[in-house]
């Protein structure tokens, strides 16, 4: 039994010791099913993971026995739900390795993160003139958030250029560090090009400069082990439906003494220490960037989707996907007329690539037909399908639970692709 | 594979590979730019209108095989047609590609009549339509951008 009271699938301890990919997919209800007549073939993992039935369970179980509000209740079914979510902090922290708990703020997503950090450290320490610094890789949230800022405070964003290959070009990103910057935002896994940034590196580049670093971890933690106090961010952000978890749950990590001297996000209940007319406290670490009743649900369905990637293991997960890519890496290069977009030597499992010719659009409608799920268009990464000259890309994004054969089968379909197209 | 095969017909592959009337019009009395924010689909229609006949037609834009044969075909049928006939093409069309009739008789759709596998393909209507939809914006001179969201 774990913490939120049910059996891990893990627990069947072979899988453990093998990576059994065939014993692993019966933990994932969802992709023994047909599509189209076909078996599924789930290759859109970058856009959002599937769920072990551990977290589905962990969920239902919540709904079917603790459910109750948090915090305040002096009943025993808030005193379990108080118990469950506080328990899923922990195992954030542990899961990035944060010094304390009170480091891990619950958030819907990374994009919310990134609009806490961009709204509470950025207003108070972002003026007119300064600079906020991203790259040519990021997502839109990673974007737009800072754009807001920067017109808000009459200060500039600055990007730093990317590479053929879209790596990122390290001397230009320095070059582009000056006494102006007040805050780096970077991708640590770009969605659209699976470039590994070093971000280790940026860091002590940026903290050398004295500037504090963001870091997008949406698409890395479900892949990389996080070790934030190794890294020595600043922030770090990461999406529970991306690493097994539910939809709505989100993990922003910032050093406490940063997080102590922000102002609150969003003002409400649980935030406070008191509340009169004349005068509020605002409550301690995490809560006072929590308001209002959080997704209790959705934080412990988080906390059960980080315990079993634990009993997985990330690392086991990072060279099975890595095995994965390099496999598919290799099959979609022998494929005439494909280009791949996104080819880092550090790269996560993202293949993203145009056929010659032929859409990404009716690519993705041809695979659909095949039972084989991508994704196809910018990515919410146009900035990205500008440098490329690409308007859009197909996209198959790998997890732990694909096999070869889904990559033999993504093949199979390409070519049935340029079947159609002639 | 039947229902790909309806999509993709042969015509609507070689109209997306060669599209038609492929090209700014310098004389057009009207133009708007239509963009799917879903899928980066951009097409920008020209219009030459006279005595609310469609004098000529012309397009630009990048986008999948279902979009561009869709303006391309689109600018084939209409030359010489009303504003009215344009305007009841414009529905019937429309009726034909989100199957809101069972048994669409329509002769006057003409080559159209290939996007009727489209029907099949819900996600792939806004490909088939945006076109249609930047074009009344151009012949009503409204001058703005058209998005399917």
């Amino acid at each position: 039994m774990n913490a939120t009271g049910g059996l891990l699938a893990s627990e069947k301890t072979t899988k453990v010791l093998h990576f059994d990919v065939d014993t692993i997919r019966e933990d994932f209800p969802i992709l023994n099913q047909l599509v189209r007549g076909k078996p599924l073939v789930y290759l859109d993992n970058a856009a959002t993971s599937q769920k072990p039935a551990a977290v589905i369970d962990a969920m239902t179980r919540y709904y079917s026995a603790d459910n109750s509000n948090i915090h305040r209740g002096v009943h025993l079914l808030s005193e379990r739900a108080t118990k469950e979510y506080e328990e899923a902090r922990v195992k954030v922290q542990s899961f990035i390795n944060a010094a304390e708990a009170r480091e891990i703020i619950f958030v819907r997503g990374t994009t919310e993160a990134i609009n806490l950090v961009a709204n509470s450290y950025g207003r108070a320490n972002v003026n007119a003139g300064d600079e906020v610094l991203i790259t040519a890789m990021e997502h839109h949230s990673n974007i737009v958030p800072w754009q807001m800022l920067c017109e808000e405070k009459g200060a500039r964003l600055r990007v730093a250029p990317i590479n053929d290959d879209g790596e990122l070009i390290l001397e230009e990103f320095e070059k582009l560090l000056n006494e102006r910057t007040k805050l780096i935002s970077v991708v640590h896994i770009s969605n659209a090009l699976g470039t590994i940034n070093p971000v280790r590196g940026i860091v002590e580049i940026a903290h050398r400069h004295g500037v504090p670093v963001m870091i997008d971890g949406a698409q890395a933690a479900p892949h990389k082990n996080i070790d934030v106090q190794e890294l020595d961010c600043d922030f770090y952000a990461f999406s529970g439906h991306k690493v097994y978890g539910p939809t709505g749950i989100g993990v922003l990590y910032g050093k406490a003494s940063l997080l102590d001297a922000m102002p609150p996000f969003q003002g409400g209940g649980d935030m406070i220490a008191s509340v009169t007319f004349e005068k509020t406290t605002y409550n301690t670490l995490p809560y006072k960037f929590e308001a209002g009743t959080p997704n209790i649900a959705g934080t412990i369905g988080l906390g059960a989707a980080i315990d079993y990637a634990n009993q997985i293991g990330l690392p086991r997960i990072a060279k099975y996907e890595q095995e994965l890519l390099a496999y598919g890496t290799e099959a979609l290069s022998q494929i005439s007329g494909l280009r791949l977009v996104g080819t880092a030597k550090e790269k996560a499992g993202v293949l993203s690539f145009v056929l010659e010719g032929i859409h990404p659009h009716d690519v993705g409608t041809i695979l659909d037909r095949e039972g084989i799920a991508i994704r196809t268009g910018h990515h919410c990464a146009m900035p990205v399908m500008e440098r490329f000259g690409v308007p859009a890309t197909a996209r198959a994004s790998l997890a732990f639970y694909n096999t070869k054969e889904e990559i033999d089968a993504l093949v199979t379909g390409i070519n049935k692709v340029k079947e159609v197209f002639g | 594979m039947t229902d790909l095969q309806d999509l993709y017909q042969e015509l609507i592959l070689d109209h997306g590979r060669k599209p038609r009337n492929f090209k700014p019009l310098e004389a057009a009395s009207g133009t708007a730019e239509g963009y799917n924010p879903l899928c980066g689909d951009k097409v920008k229609i020209y219009v030459k209108m006279a005595d609310d006949i469609v004098k000529d037609i012309s397009f630009e834009g990048a986008g999948c095989a279902i979009s561009t044969a869709s303006a391309s075909i689109m600018t084939e049928t209409l030359k010489g047609k009303t504003r009215a006939q344009v305007e009841n093409l414009f529905h019937t069309f429309h009726d034909l590609v989100t199957g809101q009739q069972a048994q669409l008789d329509a002769p006057e759709l003409g080559k159209l009549a290939v996007f009727s596998g489209v029907s099949e393909f819900p996600i792939r209507v806004k490909c088939a339509t945006l076109a249609w939809h930047t074009l009344r914006a151009a012949i009503n001179g409204k001058g703005e951008v058209i998005s399917t969201e």
